[in-house]
């Protein structure tokens, strides 16, 4: 391109370049954070522990710069660049050329980049529990994994390389793409699996000073809880967008992918409540620094599966395996050092208090275990084909009827652990005095389990109950908890109150998931024009297909009315476009969605002039799996809200909280 | 010490297997056709109104390529098969899949003809007996009617100096036996 | 660089069209003798894979192949009064067991369906373990200070 004085046309020469050295900048700032803060460390000099901050806000800073610059070239369609020519259209609205920017591998790497250096930035400006030497290991760390991932970016993944032949017009996004909830989504999960890091810099940290303090364990319960609560969201996100845009219905796949979204969460779970065993006993330190070393592994795992084309996922990005070996250089380094220092250390900061066999101390532990079991399945039945092909044997498939089958029966002694860890003592209890506490919860979830599909559901199945069952006594407990707590102080409720929520969401998905998974009614049937199916006390009238001609796509339009029970309730348009970039027709469901059921119509083919092949779904309960996992991440922003007015409140060693207390008043043991 | 390494051993294994993993290819499929007898093919023929059967073969080595007018891959591996066909003497058959008779008749005339017969299957109904799942596929089936080796995807040159004539080399042998 | 932007385009091309099977909903509309039939045909088409897709199975796939083994599933039931088990056979036979997403349980399988139970027993003899190790350990009452 020849430089002249038009200014855009400057921009557009200098920005991708800006960007570019913006990244070799956050690449330096790493540097120095990953080095000179920990050298301060050891000489016990202060002010290079407090570089730390600055090379935190610098990495933030030019990170942030270089992910505007992309932003930029991709308003600007700045085809040169041949990651914005390769997902980005002029003809895009400006929403999703936004979004684009992180719907493919380089950009969204940058992303990950810039959500680690902002967690980063949090870390080291919001950790005042912390010692400074601590925390100037803990950033440091933060630096070695940043300096990792930026050296992938600037390495393998440039986005702001050139081409050299600027094409006129860029690739066409993907249709699917231009959607909201997609565009959310990967956001979201990044600021779930990157915040992970922390906890994992952090227990690097703990495992290098050879100390672990309850107060600690507290604080990176909170960043924690922040990470889990948005990679919760994340997930539901992925969830509910392909069930309304894929098409029939369908809300988890075990792709692996999606599985690779759930290993870090599954044990992000584990992590948050040996967290908390951890602050408020002082034991169980070796575990919790196993899991947070675990939790970040199995992100940066997520990222190689994504990635690398080892596995064959619908969501993969373009596969290359020069990256695949970058992330699992990186993978080895991060987690392998990690896991040697560990076993070295690990010993040092573990400390052991009696605790009973039936005591909360060791049903949470039971909770633990029984959540890396579901880990280790899930990851098992993930990388299996890839074992198996490995060692020769066979060339398998393994899928949904498999996770299906394994995962569900694990769910029992989860929320049977649940039940009972929110009910028993701390230290030592009585099995009796433990199960008379809970007969209350126990019939209720009874009745529910056994009145509910007998009265109100079409049929009564075995795993109905049980599901209804498992929900009804997690909800059930986690109130009983609640309200057994008596919280002294608007602050202390809120936390509590947030942690039941988060348990009370996790029901609410379960209960979905139970009603879905079993009463859904699924019929693939022909219908004339005028021609009217019945599911259930709903009735659906198809009343023709009118073509049409939108904006960038041609449809088909069907409409059919919806009745229940004879009154018309609600008109559906399933629509089959046929986006002019595109050579596939695309189906957009007609999505009737309630709290208690969706009903689903998809357009199918034509097959007469006056009939079409239809699907009817009648999905009761659906919504309920995304409900809960907004109460999940919800009660856990919650539970931390109270906790952050709680330090600013008092010193690290919270002796002086029992003077503010009015004289006489005594604190109640809360269960 | 010992309980704190298993983390680490366990670790160790894993990446051992992604690492493999990366020289693997997930999408290739193995045939559990090899070393089966080949599933009968009545077809007719493209040029000429006769039928086929895969019992006229018995007796003698041949390959059996299926492709597509509508295949771009099928073009690169076509040269290869011409060159084949001169070069080396084999019974190469052709099986054109969920095409058209007049696009078939056509490719075969711009890009050239090096089998001895051509069978069409317009609606692409031999394919599943052979486990068929994409275009190109090349077959090996022996002069006993054995399915010897699949080749899914273009063959490439390599792969024909490499496997193909190596394999209808011991094929013969077998035969002189 | 050509090539890597050749490559590029490739891929996302693949990718895109892969993405948009996804969304157009295969709709047949087929007929069954009885329920059972019909049943078996759905856990079919959910179990058996595509094996041109990526990661998909029969019922969620547009690909012609799909729409092929679909038919040959249908008329395996209801022409040939099939079960189910023979139908998985069939395709066994023709494509591999790589075309079961539900994989059969043999020596080579028995790690994958005996995992899952065995993590968890394995994880509850640990913690059996751990907490009889920790009746030894010194008492310390709670602290009344922290909140739970």
């Amino acid at each position: 391109m020849m430089p002249s004085e038009n200014t855009g046309l400057f921009a557009t020469l200098a920005i991708p370049e800006v960007g570019h050295f913006a990244l070799i900048l956050s690449l330096s700032f790493a540097f120095v954070l990953a080095s000179v803060p920990l050298y301060g460390v050891r000489q016990n000099h202060q002010p290079f522990m407090q570089i730390a901050k600055t090379a935190a806000i610098g990495q933030f800073g030019f990170m942030g710069l270089a992910f505007a610059c992309l932003i930029y070239s991709f308003l600007m369609d700045d085809f040169s660049v041949s990651y914005v020519a390769a997902n980005s259209n002029t003809e895009l609205p400006i929403i999703y050329k936004i979004s684009a920017t992180w719907g493919a591998h380089e950009g969204s790497l940058l992303l990950w980049g810039w959500v680690l250096a902002g967690w980063t930035l949090a870390a080291a400006f919001l950790s005042k529990p912390l010692p400074e030497n601590l925390r100037a290991t803990m950033l440091s760390v933060l630096g070695m994994v940043a300096i990792g991932f930026t050296l992938f970016l600037l390495i393998t993944s440039n986005p702001f390389e050139r081409m050299s032949e600027i094409p006129e017009q860029g690739r066409s996004l993907n249709p699917l793409l231009q959607d909201i909830g997609l565009a959310i989504h990967p956001p979201m999960l990044y600021l779930g699996y990157v915040g992970m890091a922390v906890s994992f810099a952090f227990a690097v940290a703990v495992l290098l000073h050879g100390e672990f303090k309850m107060a600690w364990a507290h604080w990176a319960k909170q960043f924690t809880l922040v990470a889990w609560a948005f990679l919760t969201l994340g997930i539901a996100l992925g969830s509910w967008w392909a069930y309304y845009e894929l098409g029939w219905g369908g809300w988890w796949f075990w792709d692996p992918v999606e599985n690779a979204s759930l290993l870090p969460w599954i044990i992000a779970t584990a992590l948050i409540h040996s967290l908390g065993v951890t602050a408020k006993r002082g034991i169980f330190q070796s575990w919790t620094i196993l899991l947070a070393i675990l939790a970040f592994g199995l992100s940066l795992l997520g990222a190689f599966l994504v990635r690398s084309g080892v596995l064959t996922s619908v969501h993969a990005f373009a596969s290359d395996p020069s990256r695949g070996v970058f992330i699992l250089i990186f993978l080895v380094v991060a987690v392998g050092l990690s896991l040697w220092l560990y076993s070295i250390k690990a010993a040092e900061v573990h400390q052991r208090k009696r605790f009973v066999m039936v005591s909360k101390e060791s049903l949470l532990l039971l909770n633990n275990v029984v959540l890396v079991a579901m880990m280790a399945t899930v990851l098992l039945g993930t990388i299996y084909p890839l074992i198996l092909d490995a060692l020769g044997i066979a060339k398998l498939s393994v899928g949904a009827p498999y996770f299906n089958t394994v995962i569900v029966p694990l769910t029992i002694p989860l929320a049977l652990a649940m039940g009972l860890g929110f009910a028993a003592n701390w230290i030592e209890d009585q099995p009796q005095s433990l199960l008379q506490r809970l007969w209350l919860p126990l019939v209720i979830s009874a009745l529910i389990a056994l009145l509910i599909p007998l009265l109100l559901l079409p049929s009564v199945e075995g795993w109905a109950i049980i599901g209804l069952f498992m929900a009804a006594w997690i909800a059930s407990t986690a109130l009983m908890w609640l309200i057994r707590a008596r919280p002294q102080s608007l602050p202390n409720s809120m936390q509590t109150f947030g942690a039941s929520l988060a348990h009370i969401g996790f029901a609410v998905t379960i209960t979905g998931i139970t009603m879905t998974s079993i009463y859904s009614i699924e019929k693939d049937i022909r219908m004339e024009i005028g021609e009217s199916y019945s599911v259930d006390d709903y009735r659906f009238e198809f009343l023709g297909v009118k073509q049409q001609e939108v904006a960038n796509y041609l449809t088909s339009k069907g409409e059919v009315k919806v009745y229940e029970n004879g009154q018309l309730i609600n008109t559906l348009y399933p629509e089959k476009r046929l986006y002019l970039s595109q050579t596939m027709p695309m189906t957009e469901a007609g999505i009737d969605a309630g709290l208690s059921r969706d009903l689903f119509v998809a357009l199918g083919e034509q097959l007469t002039d006056t009939a079409w092949s239809m699907r009817v779904q009648y999905k009761p309960f659906i919504r309920w799996i995304w409900l809960g996992a907004i109460l999940m991440a919800l009660g856990a922003f919650l539970a931390i809200w109270q906790s952050r007015m709680r330090t600013s409140n008092t010193s690290p060693q919270s002796t002086k909280r029992k003077e503010s207390l009015p004289a006489g008043k005594k604190l109640t043991e809360t269960a | 010490m010992k309980k704190q390494l298993i983390p680490l051993g366990i670790f160790a294994i894993l990446i051992a297997f992604l690492g493999i993993g990366l020289t693997l290819n997930p999408k290739d499929v193995p045939s559990p056709l090899i070393g089966k007898q080949a599933p009968t093919l009545e077809l007719q023929q493209l040029k000429f109104n006769k039928s086929f059967n895969t019992h006229d073969l018995l007796g003698e080595p041949w390959v059996l390529n299926i492709w597509a007018s509508w295949c771009t891959s099928c073009r690169q591996e076509h040269k290869l098969f011409n060159q084949l066909a001169k070069q080396y003497s084999v019974t190469l058959v052709g099986l054109n899949f969920k095409d058209q008779e007049d696009y078939a008749k056509q490719w075969l005339k711009e890009l050239g003809n090096p089998y001895k017969l051509v069978l069409h299957d317009p609606e692409g109904k031999s394919g599943i007996d052979w486990g068929v799942y994409g275009v190109p596929e090349t077959f090996v089936i022996d002069h006993l009617g054995v399915i010897r080796h699949k080749f899914t995807g273009p063959v490439t040159k390599e792969l024909i100096e490499t496997t193909l004539v190596p394999l209808l080399e011991q094929i013969k042998q077998e035969q002189n036996l | 660089m050509h090539a890597t932007i050749k490559h590029f385009f490739v891929i996302t091309y693949l990718l895109a069209s892969f993405f948009l099977t996804l969304s157009h909903a295969s709709i047949e509309t087929y007929q069954f003798d009885n329920p059972q039939q019909e049943a078996d045909y759905k856990e079919l088409i959910f179990e058996l894979r595509c094996l041109v897709c990526q990661n998909q199975n029969l019922a969620d796939s547009n690909a012609g192949l799909a729409k092929d083994l679909r038919e040959q599933v249908h008329k395996l039931l209801v022409e040939d009064k099939a079960s189910k088990q023979d139908v998985i056979d069939y395709m066994v036979a023709r494509y591999g067991e790589f075309v079961l997403y539900k994989p059969p349980v043999e020596s080579h399988t028995l790690l994958l369906w005996a995992g899952p139970l065995l993590f968890l027993v394995i994880g509850l003899i640990a913690l059996l373990r751990f907490i009889n190790a920790q009746k030894n350990a010194p008492d310390e009452p709670l602290d009344p200070n922290l909140k739970n």
